[in-house]
């Protein structure tokens, strides 16, 4: 598969380089070249600089022949707004995203899109951690 | 009515104090600085600090009583959340997105946003109006078929100046349709008309052949 992944952080920097490991050919973009340095030495994929809810960039990022897209910044609404350019624009078949508030990662499931909520996942995983430290 | 304006930037204040007048309005600002100082411009009843694509702010505004809500913030991505919020949890009936990238305005009519305003497409065709020397007019869009009718004024420099209609190279996808000159005289293109500096031509022709059509038109190179 062809994936681009916009927003270099840890989070976005991490899944570029598993799924290379798995094969499969990454493009990584980002409005912050220092952002890029999340990425490890051996990370072959494209870096691109760019603002991924812009058409624009999208296109020099060859999204028309992306087969998955994963907005993946912290910002909500711009991956809220990139995965939709992304689904509707460009029609890439697997589209995820990533929405930490937990009311606006409701509305976008319902709206179609694929959404991850960190803040639900994260606050399950500290909770169980918790629960089972108290029990052993 | 009763309004709710997200952003009260320049445009979202003055958007707010042209709608108060006639309509009940709320306008929802992020920044707490310049939430206080419209509040000391306009009223404190009327503004409120917040974050507007925030569920919980939209409850407080009373957002499931809004007849519309304006997104009027200098970020796309902001608007259209706000937009989609607006309507999938608190259904409001109708939201208006102000467009920054004009290439978003496709996407948000789209997505179901009942009208958005663009300040670039609009200046940009004001511009286009006003301005003669860029050349080519675009007059009218034939969306269906991919066409436009575009005005042309033959700068006098022009290297089509003094030819026949008969000889000039146009491009495949363009059609002459008439030639007005400098008296206000509109005659249909025949192939012996002369093409004098000032003759405005009007054409149609397909988009992606608008560029070639300008230069053919108004360069100064044969």
């Amino acid at each position: 598969m062809y994936v681009i992944i916009m927003g270099c952080g840890r989070l976005g920097a991490q899944l570029a380089q598993m799924l290379e490991t798995d094969g499969h050919e990454v493009a990584v973009l980002d409005v912050d070249k220092y952002a890029f340095d999340h990425l490890p030495t051996e990370f072959h994929g494209q870096r691109i600089l760019g603002d991924g809810t812009d058409q624009e960039t999208l296109r020099r990022a060859n999204a028309e022949r992306a087969d998955a897209f994963v907005a993946a910044t912290r910002g909500d609404n711009r991956n809220a707004l990139a995965a939709q350019v992304a689904k509707h624009v460009f029609q890439i078949e697997r589209v995820g995203s990533v929405i930490f508030d937990p009311i606006r990662e409701e509305v976008y499931h319902g709206l179609g899109l694929r959404t991850i909520n960190p803040t639900k996942i994260e606050a399950q995983l500290l909770r169980e951690s918790i629960e089972r430290v108290e029990e052993a | 009515m009763f309004i709710v304006v997200a952003g009260a930037g320049k445009v979202g204040q003055h958007l707010g104090r042209a709608l108060i007048a006639d309509h009940e309005v709320l306008m929802i600002e992020l920044d707490p600085a310049r939430s206080e100082f419209v509040a000391e411009d306009m009223g404190s009843e009327i503004i409120m600090q917040g974050d507007a694509c925030d569920a919980a702010t939209m409850e407080r505004a009373g957002m499931e009583r809004a007849d519309l809500v304006v997104a009027a913030t200098g970020d796309d991505a902001d608007n259209l959340t706000v937009c989609q919020i607006a309507k999938a949890s608190f259904a409001v009936p109708r939201t208006v997105a102000r467009i920054n990238n004009p290439q978003n305005e496709a996407l948000f009519r789209r997505l179901g946003i009942d009208a958005t305003v663009s300040a670039t497409t609009l200046i940009m065709s004001h511009i286009e109006q006003e301005l003669p020397w860029r050349g080519l007019i675009p007059l009218l869009t034939l969306q269906t078929r991919g066409l436009e009718i575009v005005e042309v004024r033959v700068p006098s420099e022009a290297a089509v100046v003094g030819r026949q209609v008969r000889q000039l190279l146009l491009p495949q996808g363009s059609l002459l349709c008439l030639v007005i000159d400098a008296d206000g005289t509109p005659r249909l293109p025949a192939p012996e008309i002369t093409v004098h500096p000032d003759d405005i031509l009007l054409a149609v022709t397909d988009i992606e052949s608008e560029e070639a059509l300008r230069t053919a038109l108004t360069s100064s190179t044969p």
